[in-house]
């Protein structure tokens, strides 16, 4: 096992762990925030640069610290490595230097985006992001993009995080989802825009940080905190059949997959479950999903949570 | 300081043929190499005459051999960076377009050190003639056991290969190379694990610049130590130096390292002057990345010292008075130069080949480059000038590969060193609009009136 501190708290942990990875074990305010690092997803991470952290120490073995600042989601920890994240100035000014520039070219619109309100990156120019811009410049736009009936393509909000590329790759068999041209003007495409038809496309959708990949099933149907979500199962042939179900009073407005803290699915969702089964009678209800007491989702929510061991529990907690 | 190693014999006419190479005594370092010496003698022979990478950051080469992943019984590959497409350096076009068979000699050498069967030369996709060039050295070398299966008798096979890149300064970058090289996008790799341990196929692979291996046939014949004594201090042996600009005579010189620079530029037998009789404004020593210098820190150190050509008299200073060696390509600025155009035209060009991946150079190159721009073109504001220094700060050390790096760095110097030249882009937006070319800092004495 190794041992390693991060912002003065330590944790033993296997090796082959990532420094995100300890932080999260850890919790609480060590954890730095990622955009690109998706768990499930192979090969994620390391492009958006939010999490980086300073290895003050590189491992008890050799003391000596990292000369850069190093990307927590893919560097490993050593034993007695010593990390600093909100302890070092030098991490926060770089955290607020990506945020300022994932935010130069992504339209300010969260009063019609849909992911308002569960965006990452909402959260993370919260916390970390300047209430100014400096950027005078006019917003880089692109042409809608169609990819299919399911899932709208909103170009001018992706960040470049590559997770739903990686997502298409490995959930899916045949890979037609990419990236096309360079630098500034990168744009996710498929290939020559042909439609994602596939069983587990719609988990493009959850792994998407921002508003780029949105449900065409639920656009513009409700916003996500006046939504209550709660877990719930069916059995499928095609995946696991678990997933949080989004009600509006008795009508099922969407279904994802289940997310944790850190807005990760564990286990991916197929298309029928996501698309097709729009009624709570498809669904067994476990209870209510556990969100963060910080979220929006939260609001005016919980107040008198009951665990639902009646027929019909939606109604009880709504009320 | 005249001392040819690489460019030996370069005068020679047909020197490009294997028939010409070989009987002005090339290749005799195969032999002696494959005879003679094992694998770890030529490694240690490396590691003793200090040569360094060429390529630009200048590290040990024997040092980076040395970390090559020899336990995990995978195959190991030697690839050959051809991928010149630094602003300012053409010394590797020159070297590979004439004397081709001077890389193919050190590869040999270096991939026998290193236990490889396998060997790439990335070249850089515009170079169309140097592909065929290659090709038909290849060719020569193969028919005559050069190599291929059993080289020279000695039970040693090589497979060398010439790979094409596609129009990309960002494959230049070794993991963006290896990306490249098996086919995939040109998108550098998060390091660790390093190319010594997971590089082309997730095989141990060592990436050298191509006047690095262009030593290493030399050093084999004449021993480390002699590579050694050429040079000053660390800087051993000589250097391949591009010298373009407002010069009078631009073109690649081979220099023995530690020459003053001053002697460089004004030297007959090297840059032959400023052009035209003019004064020297500024220079930047080893290809657009590096910091630019004015003409009192080029000459000399901070501290007064004469400036020479190696890596750490360059750079002595820090970024705050010093540059960097880096690949060679030495840009002369003369007294009627824009520092201002050309740190914008130095943008354009990072912008254009940043890679997407990570956001600060995705946003920040194009951001550089938009307010420069603006600058450029007397629609700039005092608080841009500021804004170009934060915003190349940011983007310094937080990216996954040294592309951002490379952006940050002119900006930053220029600003530092030439600050006026572009309070006054913003003071005289005027001028700036109707003057495209040329110094600006002339109509400070003089105000011009433009047209009506």
């Amino acid at each position: 096992m190794f041992k390693v501190t991060i912002d003065n708290k330590s944790i033993e942990v296997e090796p082959g762990t990532t420094i995100l990875q300890a932080a999260r074990m850890i919790g609480g305010d060590v954890v730095p925030p990622a955009m690109c690092y998706h768990s499930e997803l192979k090969n994620s991470g390391g492009k958006c640069r939010t999490c980086m952290v300073k290895v003050a120490q590189g491992s008890a073995a050799d003391p000596r610290p990292m000369p850069k600042l190093v990307a927590s989601c893919r560097t490993e920890v050593m034993d007695g490595m010593v990390v600093e994240n909100l302890t070092s100035p030098q991490v926060v000014d770089a955290r607020k230097a990506v945020v300022e520039f994932l935010l130069l070219n992504h339209p300010l619109d969260c009063p019609v985006c849909d992911q308002a309100g569960e965006c990452d990156l909402q959260n993370l120019s919260y916390e970390n992001g300047s209430n100014e811009t400096r950027f005078e410049e006019e917003k880089r736009t692109y042409e809608k993009i169609d990819i299919g009936d399911l899932i709208q393509f909103h170009p001018n909000r992706c960040i470049l995080c590559y997770r739903c590329v990686y997502a298409a790759d490995q959930l899916t068999d045949n890979r037609v989802h990419g990236i096309l041209y360079r630098g500034e003007k990168s744009e996710i495409s498929t290939f020559i825009h042909q439609a994602i038809e596939n069983d587990f496309s719609g988990n493009m959708i959850d792994v998407c940080p921002v508003g780029a990949l949105t449900d065409k099933t639920f656009r513009f149907k409700n916003r996500v905190w006046f939504l209550k979500p709660m877990d719930a199962h069916r059995s499928c042939t095609k995946c696991k059949g678990e997933a949080t179900i989004w009600f509006r009073g008795d009508e099922v407005y969407r279904v994802t997959g289940r997310k944790d803290t850190y807005g990760e699915v564990h286990d991916f969702i197929c298309n029928e479950c996501r698309f097709e089964k729009k009624s709570s009678a498809d669904w067994v209800i476990e209870g209510p999903r556990k969100i963060a007491s910080y979220s929006v989702i939260n609001q005016n929510h919980y107040k008198n949570v009951v665990i639902p061991s009646v027929i019909n529990p939606i109604k009880e907690t709504m009320e | 300081m005249e001392r040819k190693i690489i460019l030996e014999n370069i005068e020679v006419e047909g020197i490009r043929s294997l028939e010409v190479y070989r009987k002005n005594g090339g290749y005799t370092s195969i032999e002696k190499a494959l005879k003679t010496m094992t694998p770890d003698d030529i490694v240690a022979e490396v590691k003793t005459s200090g040569l360094r990478g060429r390529g630009g950051a200048g590290f040990p080469t024997g040092m980076k051999w040395s970390f090559i992943d020899k336990k995990s019984g995978n195959p190991r590959y030697l690839v050959c960076n051809a991928d010149e497409s630094e602003p300012g350096t053409f010394k590797d076009r020159y070297l590979l377009m004439n004397i081709p068979h001077r890389l193919i000699e050190g590869m040999i050498c270096s991939a026998y050190a290193l236990g490889s069967n396998k060997a790439y030369i990335y070249v850089r996709g515009e170079f169309k003639t140097i592909i065929g060039i290659l090709n038909e050295a290849i060719k020569e070398s193969y028919k005559a056991g050069l190599l291929g299966k059993n080289i020279l008798g000695s039970g040693y096979d090589l497979d060398l290969h010439v790979h094409s890149g596609a129009g990309a300064y960002i494959c230049g970058e070794e993991t963006a190379l290896i990306e490249s090289l098996e086919g995939k996008r040109g998108n550098p790799r998060l390091k660790p694990p390093f190319p010594a341990i997971k590089g082309l196929y997730g095989c141990p692979t060592v990436v050298n610049n191509v006047e690095t291996l262009a030593n290493i046939g030399w050093i084999v014949n004449n021993g480390g130590e002699e590579y050694a004594k050429i040079g000053i201090g660390r800087s051993t042996g000589t250097k391949l130096i591009s010298a373009c600009g407002n010069i009078n005579n631009p073109g690649v010189y081979e220099i023995e390292m530690g020459l003053p620079v001053e002697e460089f530029i004004y030297s007959d037998k090297y840059c032959g002057g400023v052009k035209g009789g003019k004064e020297l404004k500024a220079v930047i020593p080893g290809g657009s990345s590096v910091p630019i210098l004015p003409k009192n820190l080029i000459l000399k150190t901070a501290e007064g010292q004469p400036r020479l050509m190696s890596y750490e008299s360059l750079s002595e200073g820090g970024f705050i008075t010093g540059s960097m060696l880096g690949s060679g390509g030495f840009i002369v600025y003369d007294e009627d130069a824009c520092i201002v155009r050309n740190t914008y035209n130095f943008s354009r060009f990072y912008h254009h080949e940043s890679c997407g991946q990570c956001s600060p150079c995705r946003e920040g190159t194009s951001w550089m480059e938009s307010v420069l721009h603006r600058i450029e073109n007397g629609e700039g504001k005092m608080k841009d000038i500021d804004l170009l220094v934060s915003i190349a700060s940011k983007i310094e050390g937080n990216t996954i590969c040294p592309l951002g790096d490379a952006a940050a760095w002119p900006v930053g110097a220029a600003i530092r060193h030439f600050r006026s030249e572009f309070e006054f882009h913003v003071e005289n937006p005027e001028i700036v609009k109707n003057v495209k070319h040329g110094s600006l800092e002339k109509y400070k004495e003089v105000p011009v009136t433009t047209g009506e």
